[in-house]
């Protein structure tokens, strides 16, 4: 067989086992370069083409004033916006920004709650991407060192 | 074995509230290990899913700044008693687990 | 009218001298039920919006924004994979057909609140965790350290079993054992480091303030929520590491996890919070 057609029907058997997988699953490829950016707006703009984002009262993001402990900071995101396609959390002074991405499929509320990693006093953001955008909400997280805590 | 991922699900007329912890040291790749000194190299789950039924109902992306031994929660629709919620992690070594829960 | 009035001035005079007899006898020794209450009431006075209940909450009896961290954290909180670890364990068969159940009272479920205990056989204090070992050494098996994972999980789980159970340490008509009381106390109680801090200096004395960033928690109710969790170790720590660690901290050396020391300080200490109930394992920052 030619090795160019051999090459199109392998591409074709390619393609047709793609379109079997759950359309939602292919836009799943863990965002490494995001992951991997040391600043903030280059994390955002990796995984979203952009850091511009609107900041929205549509948003609650649940985050404490002052954290016990910075290895372990609950958070928790919820919005009204319709339409959401993913919940990212941003914390600006950490080595890497981009700490964790909740991707929302139709039919999953848009209403998360995790516990990350905070290096420092910093602001967090959570960003909320919908069908009409970027939309944001931050508060400022203390980080203090202990005394005798250990 | 203990288990170490543990899901629990509370059923809400078709809402199914999702908890789950599980187990995995979240290295960062930056700690030192106190005894002798060398760097603990990063090891941290990179992808979660949750799926109802074979359909992926959450996907979760993670850095090494999601703290050690996970936690997440969330909710999602159309569920109903019987369902199989399965959930299933890769790290960055390429080790996975995986668990699954009927939902009732 | 007259008799009542003379009943009331012999009721009055009866009540004075029964205070003043108490108020003597006080002076001259305060026994370890004297020494609990007094222990009490301090926080209780000091902290008059907190429930006595609510000390085994330790500092999130005391600080909103670091229990509001916490109540997020108990949601699904780490320390269940111990318990469960802890489950497993427990249940193992020794190599002599024995296990952990032949060891302790109520096959060994639900009776965390009354360790530590003292033993007059042995002459000693033995805490849970050394009870655990003992259980091992009586039957052939090998201890297991103080701070390992195995030790720290059956600790766990038997902590799990007595939670609501109200702590209710016993001190025998043992000299012995008021004696072991009483140096417990006397540790809590004295100074030493560099930092010549006592137990008391933070726990009692500045309960409620803050060294550096951290809030002081006040020592009653201390040993109802051991193990812990720590999430700046993440993992399930014994009483006597935070012991430890504590003692390292004011710069003194630390005696080491199990040793008298502890063993009587985890006694006194115990002793103290006597009334209140279990909530181990607790989870922590």
């Amino acid at each position: 067989m030619h090795p160019g057609r051999r090459l199109f029907i392998q591409g074709s058997l390619a393609l047709a086992a793609l379109a079997a997988i759950p359309r939602g699953l292919l836009a799943m490829a863990w965002p490494e370069k995001a992951f991997g950016s040391a600043v903030a707006n280059d994390a955002m703009t990796e995984l979203f083409g952009t850091s511009q984002t609107t900041p929205s009262d549509a948003i609650t993001l649940g985050a404490p004033e002052i954290a016990e402990n910075g290895a372990v900071v609950p958070i928790s995101i919820e919005t009204t916006l319709t339409g959401v396609q993913s919940v990212s959390v941003v914390v600006e002074k950490n080595p890497r920004p981009l700490a964790v991405s909740f991707e929302i499929p139709p039919g999953t509320q848009p209403d998360v709650a995790c516990r990350i990693k905070m290096g420092k006093t910093s602001q967090v953001m959570a960003v909320v991407k919908t069908e009409n955008g970027l939309f944001s909400a931050a508060k400022e997280v203390k980080v203090t060192i202990g005394g005798c805590g250990g | 074995m203990a288990s170490k991922i543990k899901v629990k699900v509370k059923l809400k007329g078709d809402i199914a509230e999702v908890k789950s912890l599980m187990l995995h040291p979240m290295e960062t790749g930056a700690r030192k290990d106190p005894d002798t000194g060398s760097t603990i190299p990063m090891h941290h789950i990179t992808q979660l899913t949750f799926a109802n039924n074979g359909e992926p109902v959450m996907v979760i992306n993670c850095s090494t700044a999601v703290s050690r031994d996970p936690y997440f929660s969330f909710s999602f629709n159309g569920a109903k008693p019987g369902d199989t919620l399965t959930v299933n992690w890769v790290d960055n070594k390429g080790d996975s687990d995986s668990t699954e829960v009927v939902l009732k | 009218m007259a008799d009542k009035q003379e009943v009331k001035v012999q009721t009055t005079r009866q009540l004075l001298i029964f205070c003043l007899c108490t108020a003597l006898s006080s002076s001259a020794y305060a026994g370890p039920e004297e020494d609990r209450i007094a222990f009490q009431a301090y926080f209780q006075t000091r902290f008059p919006d907190v429930p006595l209940a609510d000390y085994i909450n330790g500092i999130y009896a005391l600080d909103e924004g670091a229990r509001r961290q916490w109540v997020d954290i108990e949601e699904f909180p780490p320390y269940e994979f111990a318990v469960e670890t802890g489950e497993l364990l427990f249940g193992q068969i020794f190599r002599n057909g024995n296990s952990y159940s032949d060891c302790f009272d109520s096959q060994g479920i639900g009776v965390r609140q009354r360790y530590p205990r003292f033993d007059s056989d042995r002459g000693e204090v033995v805490t849970l965790e050394m009870a655990i070992n003992l259980c091992r050494q009586r039957n052939g098996e090998p201890p297991y350290s103080y701070d390992s994972d195995e030790l720290v999980s059956l600790s766990a789980y038997m902590a799990w079993t007595s939670r609501g159970e109200v702590i209710d340490i016993a001190i025998p008509d043992d000299p012995q054992a008021l004696a072991a009381y009483e140096s417990g106390k006397q540790f809590y109680y004295s100074k030493r480091g560099q930092l010549n801090f006592a137990c008391s200096d933070c726990h009692v004395t500045s309960a409620g303030l803050y060294v550096r960033a951290d809030h002081l928690s006040a020592s009653l109710g201390h040993p109802s929520h051991f193990p812990v969790y720590r999430s700046k170790l993440g993992k399930v720590i014994s009483l006597h590491s935070r012991f430890y660690g504590c003692i390292r901290d004011v710069r003194a050396k630390p005696f080491a996890e199990q040793s008298i020391e502890y063993r009587n300080l985890e006694y006194f200490l115990t002793y103290m919070s006597n009334g209140l109930v279990v909530n181990g394992p607790g989870a922590r920052k």
